[in-house]
């Protein structure tokens, strides 16, 4: 087993060197062409700076260009303009494939993690060749063979508060395409303390939001759009956040999210709204401001997608207002805590350890007669379960009807009432409320019957008990 | 209560909070003209009428927590963030469309 595993490493090293050396040789060969077009242009034109792009950016860029609302001078703008986008995972891929094929002149990516298998149904810039590597060089690699001609600066590390001001300040335009609250929070901050637009999006199970924010980019004080915190001046209770990993996510769902904030970022730029100094200067009641929309997708409504007006910005507001309380110097000190703010969950350890049983424990008891119940929701359950088990989601427990607290909807009759109770999840967190719940509803008939969690849940299973327990 | 002395309006949830008024993501009620008090009902009402009477889920606290509409949850009032009418205190009209929307944070 470990000499396999060596090989499948030595593999893996000599795959990742050959496809650098690959790489190299193509854009030496790029080179080597671009170079030929230019001499063979030079016999025709006989100045080489006559024209603002290269020929083979006209070719390239010519379908776009060829659009109104771009044009040469909206294509120049692009060339000019440096973009970043923070987070290269379901909705930062879909939004720099198409940035890059545009022709952004710089395309900056903020990510600190590793392309996993579970990133590959959404994440389209990263292949399965590409698991283990960086997500910034996966997506880079992706680009520059779809686009070689703009400058990619790769940022392998998570934006925080420390690194947020020397990171965003390159750049003239930010796309958020991060996962968690308080990143967002932070990257709204920083985008108005450095007066940039910002692009969020996000997406959960079949839905999605977008919305453009600090659009002109002003600073604190002056009346304009909105920054996040305008829209969301409180952050939702940590425990009411769900991840695309405990929720599940659609992969066109959030890639649908992430080729519209592409599509702002083209319109922005395009269009000159990234020089704040341009048209807002002196120009007051000339420039009105329109209203900020947020987009709605819902996948599976009868109106899948929807605009909705939201608010200017608010008065006393934290960040933007002429009283905010904001600073660079506050920012990057630290003084502004955004995991507190935002608040976190930490595992749930609420049995004591007689409570719980370890998977392997629990697979020695298999023959006795027992419940196993299984409180993950009925998809999961379908996907994979033990025989034997009984599912009731643990959102049923925590909608409170009372037969099922008391076990009255799922026990079977003929259970003797000193057989013992198995509460399993995925990863041992719910099993534990759950396995509480039943016995303050008096089900373990005042210590005859045992109530007890599988710790760890079936990720415990699979580790101790059956390898092949698919992990989905 | 007489019907004239009711109207109907569309309530919509959306972003999973679907999930806690059993999966309904669109429902047309029928809401009095006036409160107990006599007063024309608002939007403040209506969040709490739909957090006791509609609800049937215990977790009231993921929908109004405080008295005040769960941090995360924006309504939207005829497509258009309640803050612009008046939040809470917008005294709602036949047909009107008052849409809640929980935040959603994954990418």
């Amino acid at each position: 087993m470990e000499s396999a595993n060596a090989s499948a490493e030595g593999l893996r090293k000599q795959i990742s060197e050959t496809e650098e050396s690959l790489r190299k040789l193509k854009a030496q060969l790029h080179q080597f062409e671009f170079q030929e077009k230019s001499d063979s242009a030079k016999t025709v034109s006989l100045d080489e700076h006559k024209w603002p792009l290269s020929a083979e950016e006209y070719k390239r860029y010519g379908r776009q260009m060829i659009v109104p609302s771009v044009g040469i001078q909206g294509q120049l703008r692009l060339k000019a303009a440096k973009v970043l986008i923070i987070g290269a995972g379901g909705l930062g891929c879909p939004a720099a494939a198409y940035i890059a094929g545009a022709g952004v002149g710089t395309l900056g990516i903020v990510d600190g993690d590793v392309v996993e298998t579970s990133n590959l149904h959404r994440q389209i810039l990263h292949g399965t060749e590409k698991i283990r590597w960086k997500k910034v060089d996966s997506m880079i690699a992706s680009l520059k063979s779809l686009n070689p001609n703009p400058a990619y600066v790769a940022h392998a590390e998570h934006i925080s508060p420390q690194n947020s001001e020397s990171i965003v300040k390159q750049y003239d335009l930010v796309l958020d395409c991060t996962d968690n609250p308080a990143s967002r929070y932070l990257i709204s901050d920083i985008c108005i303390l450095l007066q940039k637009t910002l692009i969020s999006a996000s997406a959960l199970r079949t839905d999605g939001q977008l919305i453009v924010l600090n659009l002109p980019p002003l600073p604190a004080g002056a009346e304009g759009g909105p920054c996040y915190r305008c829209v969301f001046p409180k952050p939702p209770p940590a425990d009411t956040v769900v991840s695309c990993g405990d929720g599940g996510i659609i992969g066109p769902v959030v890639g649908v999210m992430g080729v519209m904030q592409a599509v702002e970022a083209i319109k922005i730029i395009t269009s000159g709204k990234i020089d704040s100094s341009a048209e807002v200067a002196g120009s007051g009641e000339n420039t009105k401001q329109e209203p900020t929309l947020m987009l709605l997708f819902s996948a599976n409504s009868s109106q899948p997608f929807r605009s909705v007006k939201l608010r200017s910005r608010r008065a006393g507001c934290f960040a933007c207002s002429k009283d905010s309380q904001l600073s660079l110097e506050s920012l990057t000190s630290g003084s502004v805590d955004y995991v507190l703010f935002c608040g976190f969950t930490s595992p749930t350890k609420i049995l004591q350890p007689e409570e719980r049983i370890e998977a392997s424990q629990y697979s020695k008891v298999r023959s006795k007669q027992h419940i196993l119940l299984d409180v993950r929701d009925k998809v999961q359950f379908d996907i994979c379960h033990l025989d034997g088990s009984i599912n009731v989601p643990f959102s049923n427990f925590q909608g409170g009807k009372e037969d099922v607290v008391d076990g009255s909807s799922w026990i079977p009759d003929s259970l003797p009432n000193d057989a013992s109770v198995y509460v399993v999840c995925r990863l041992g967190n719910d099993s534990q409320v759950v396995t509480r719940k039943l016995k303050e509803a008096g089900l373990d008939a005042r210590g005859k019957r045992y109530i007890g969690d599988v710790k760890g849940g079936f990720k415990a299973w699979k580790e101790q008990v059956d390898q092949s327990w698919p992990e989905y | 209560m007489a019907s004239e002395d009711k109207f109907n309006l569309v309530v919509e949830f959306s972003g999973g909070l679907e999930l806690l008024f059993s999966g309904r993501r669109k429902l047309t009620i029928s809401v009095p003209i006036k409160d107990n008090e006599g007063q024309a009902v608002t939007v403040g009402w209506l969040v709490h009428y739909l957090c006791n009477e509609v609800m049937e889920d215990s977790r009231k606290n993921m929908f109004v927590l405080d008295g005040h509409v769960c941090p995360g949850i924006l309504v939207l009032i005829n497509d258009a963030d309640w803050e612009l009418e008046g939040e809470a205190s917008y005294a709602l009209q036949p047909n009107d469309n008052v849409l809640f929307v929980s935040t959603l944070h994954g990418g």
